[in-house]
């Protein structure tokens, strides 16, 4: 059986497949910007006092909590050109593709996820520290922009790291909406080739070097962050 | 949303829509229920070997779970549908004489098995070792033997404390099912996919499902806080040691 | 009845406990004392091989807990242990953290075992407790009940280890009075241990340890009366003054 295997087949492809690889990535990093940045307003808007925007945000984040990303994926790529239309007040709703919808999808799921971190984060933050913001005269935005986000984003780091290694993975899932990521990419080809068995295989060890790196990395951080507390 | 949909006959087949999905939440159940066993069982024992003072086990149970956490669960289908069969003869053989329903089960059942394992390990793991160094010495001190230990000593608190990370593992677990949906199998997600392209009822399909999947959400967290107030030992603060 | 010879044991690079000799002769109560981090709970902890040691060997009863045929479960079943924390299993009721090792070490009956654990709990004054949960009990109370599941196994001698730093002043005697009636029924005990009124009372040596050497090893008399070293005299003129 292995006689027949033909690793060549990964050499011919491969600027395809880094193509896709840089798809992938493209859009790890914008989700986990874009994650952080919706993640830590929705994280801010469930420690708000006032009642009606702590459950929206709560049920938001809960919702997506609940379903599979991939029934996520397929909600956004249906409703993205509908929401798109309903914002711009077009006549009817533009054509998206998958590859652009999967941006907002991954923003929004990620904001979820990103939120829960970020809110630990916010609250392992002393009261004492909020005290003495407001006792300088910021008012709640200041004391949240300069005094609270700073110290809880760096307390937070490893985890959201950590948390974007998962969304590295995640992303694959976008495949199965035909778009050319890393994983759509090597299927593509595994098809085109009838090369299955070797560009899965090949798939599966540049994900796990890469994503077992990073991990490694991370939790030198970890180390080196609990060293300076 | 109009419920009237669901009432609708699927074409070429003998049920309506809503038995259609309900077919699929079954597949996804019973998927989630198979993998759930052997996962906590693997995970079980991969958690154990890694808190021993065997080093060469340790290892071995480290890099089990960084096997199963690194590579994307999409990726983890691909590997036991396509490429295990592709380099194993005797699995092959067996794999042709499977139904492809069966073999996408089967196949569903020990990918999720496994990668759920890895994870369930870790938290047994984090479990067993946030319990004192003593607790494992007062077993020991009484003659209890190390796999005494753990059973009736280590064990048993370690798994109340971990209550909490396991609810949300099964709880991953029965989404990450609607990733089999990858390798055909015609499990919830499959289904509500299948039912938006055939009667171009997008909204209404997901609609349905995202309800049925809050709706498990909901149970399942109920089901384990059930769980976790008849275990909990009287006198003792979970996570207040 | 435990013979200590020449012990040495390492961490990495550290070494805790330095060639350490002594021994404890049946129906002996020797006290260890020290200052902390001195190798105490390490030293002790090496009679029934809950730590591993790299050089010298220890006796216990006639068998060597180095020697690798040594069936240390059986062994350590012999030998009672008292932790600084009580140590008792939480999600388990009094009665069996009593019967427990009883039935899956010794192969007692349950019947027997509860028995025996009943009795056990009713020296120590704990018999109404039988029915509650460790963290249902006051500290004083736990550390009694660990008493009792260490006694409850028939050892031929116990080895405690701090058994009152962890409690309020107020708990304390409680725990001390059933350990000094311990010691005058006859119980070979080897106890570390600050309570110097303990040690006066029912000690028949007391040991010192520096940083992990043993440095006295005297006759209660001769300790009390004046230690030779001068480690020993600093830190029992600090410990006795408070
Ligand atoms: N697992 C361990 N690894 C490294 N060093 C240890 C370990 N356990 C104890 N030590 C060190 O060994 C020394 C003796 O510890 P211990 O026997 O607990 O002292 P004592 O009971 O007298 O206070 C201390 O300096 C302690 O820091
Ligand atoms: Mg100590």
């Amino acid at each position: 059986m292995i006689g027949d295997l033909d690793f060549e087949v990964i050499g011919r492809s491969l600027p395809y497949l880094l193509r896709g690889l840089q798809y992938t990535v493209q859009l790890t990093v914008v989700a986990a910007l874009g994650g952080t940045f919706f993640g830590t307003l929705l994280a801010m808007a469930r420690l708000s006092s006032f009642r009606p925007v702590s459950l929206t945000a709560a049920g938001y984040v809960n919702l997506m909590r609940s379903v599979p990303l991939l029934l996520v994926i397929f909600w956004f790529y249906f409703l993205a050109p509908v929401i798109v239309q309903s914002v711009m007040g077009w006549e009817r709703p533009p054509q998206i593709g998958a590859e652009r919808s999967a941006y907002i999808t991954f923003i929004m799921f990620e904001a979820a996820y990103f939120c829960e971190i970020m809110r630990a984060g916010i609250q392992s933050i002393s009261k004492g520290q909020v005290g003495a913001a407001f006792a300088l005269g910021l008012n709640y935005w200041q004391a949240m922009k300069l005094v609270i986000l700073p110290q809880a984003f760096r307390n937070m780091l490893p985890v959201l790291l950590t948390q974007t290694i998962v969304l590295f993975q995640d992303v694959s899932l976008v495949s199965l909406l035909n778009v050319t990521d890393f994983v759509g990419a090597s299927v593509k080809i595994a098809q085109r080739d009838s090369r299955v068995v070797e560009m899965y295989a090949f798939v599966a060890v540049v994900y796990f070097i890469l994503c077992y790196s990073l991990s490694t990395l991370v939790k030198q951080l970890q180390r080196r962050i609990a060293i300076i507390h | 949303m109009h419920l009237g949909i669901f009432l609708e006959q699927v074409p070429d087949g003998n049920m309506a829509w809503w038995q259609m999905l309900a077919s699929g939440l079954g597949w996804t159940l019973a998927t989630a229920f198979f993998a759930w066993i052997m996962a906590f069982v693997l995970g079980s024992i991969v958690g154990v070997v890694r808190t021993t003072d065997n080093h060469w086990a340790v290892r071995i149970g480290d890099a089990y779970v960084e096997l199963f956490r690194n590579i994307p669960l999409i990726v983890q289908f691909f590997i036991w549908y396509f490429v295990v069969p592709g380099l194993v003869l005797a699995v092959k053989r067996w794999v042709v004489t499977l139904d492809p329903t069966q073999h996408q089960f089967v196949t569903a059942v020990i990918c999720l098995g496994f990668f759920t394992s890895a994870r369930i390990a870790e938290q047994v793991r984090s479990g067993i070792q946030s319990l004192s160094r003593g607790q494992r010495n007062a077993g020991y001190a009484l003659g209890l033997t190390q796999t005494q230990t753990y059973r009736f000593v280590l064990l048993p608190m370690a798994y109340r404390i971990i209550i909490p990370p396991l609810t949300s593992e099964i709880m991953n677990l029965i989404k990450n099912t609607a990733v089999a949906y990858s390798i055909g199998l015609v499990e919830l997600f499959f289904r509500t996919r299948e039912m938006a392209e055939m009667t171009f009822r997008y909204f209404d399909a997901f609609t349905a499902a995202t309800v049925i999947y809050v709706v498990i959400a909901l149970t399942a967290n109920r089901v384990m806080a059930l769980i976790e107030r008849r275990l909990a030992v009287p006198g003792y603060i979970t996570g207040g040691k | 009845m435990i013979e200590i010879n020449n012990i040495s044991k390492w961490y990495g690079s550290f070494q805790v406990l330095s060639d350490c000799t002594t021994s404890v002769k049946k129906g002996e109560v020797v006290v260890v004392c020290g200052p902390s981090g001195s190798g105490k709970s390490t030293l002790i902890k090496c009679v029934n091989a809950l730590e591993p040691f790299q050089k010298g060997d220890i006796i216990v009863d006639g068998i060597s807990v180095t020697d690798p045929k040594t069936n240390l479960s059986k062994l350590r079943a012999r030998i009672g242990m008292v932790f600084q924390n009580f140590e008792l299993f939480p999600h388990m009721r009094i009665t069996d953290n009593l019967t427990l090792a009883q039935i899956k070490v010794l192969g007692r009956s349950r019947e027997e075992a509860a028995a025996r654990g009943l009795k056990m709990l009713e020296r120590v004054g704990l018999k109404e407790q039988a029915h509650k949960f460790p963290g249902q009990l006051s500290g004083g109370q736990q550390q009694r009940v660990a008493i009792a599941r260490a006694l409850a196994m028939d050892p031929i001698a116990m080895l405690f280890d701090e058994p009152t730093s962890a409690l309020d002043p107020e708990m304390i005697n409680e725990v001390l009075d059933v350990m000094v009636e311990l010691a005058k029924e006859g119980m070979t005990m080897m106890c570390v241990t600050h309570e110097m009124g303990f040690a006066r009372k029912v000690a028949h040596r007391v040991i010192f340890m520096d940083q992990g050497r043993i440095v006295e090893d005297d006759t209660k008399d001769e300790f009390f009366g004046k230690p030779r070293s001068e480690r020993a005299q600093q830190f029992l003129s600090k410990i006795l003054h408070h």
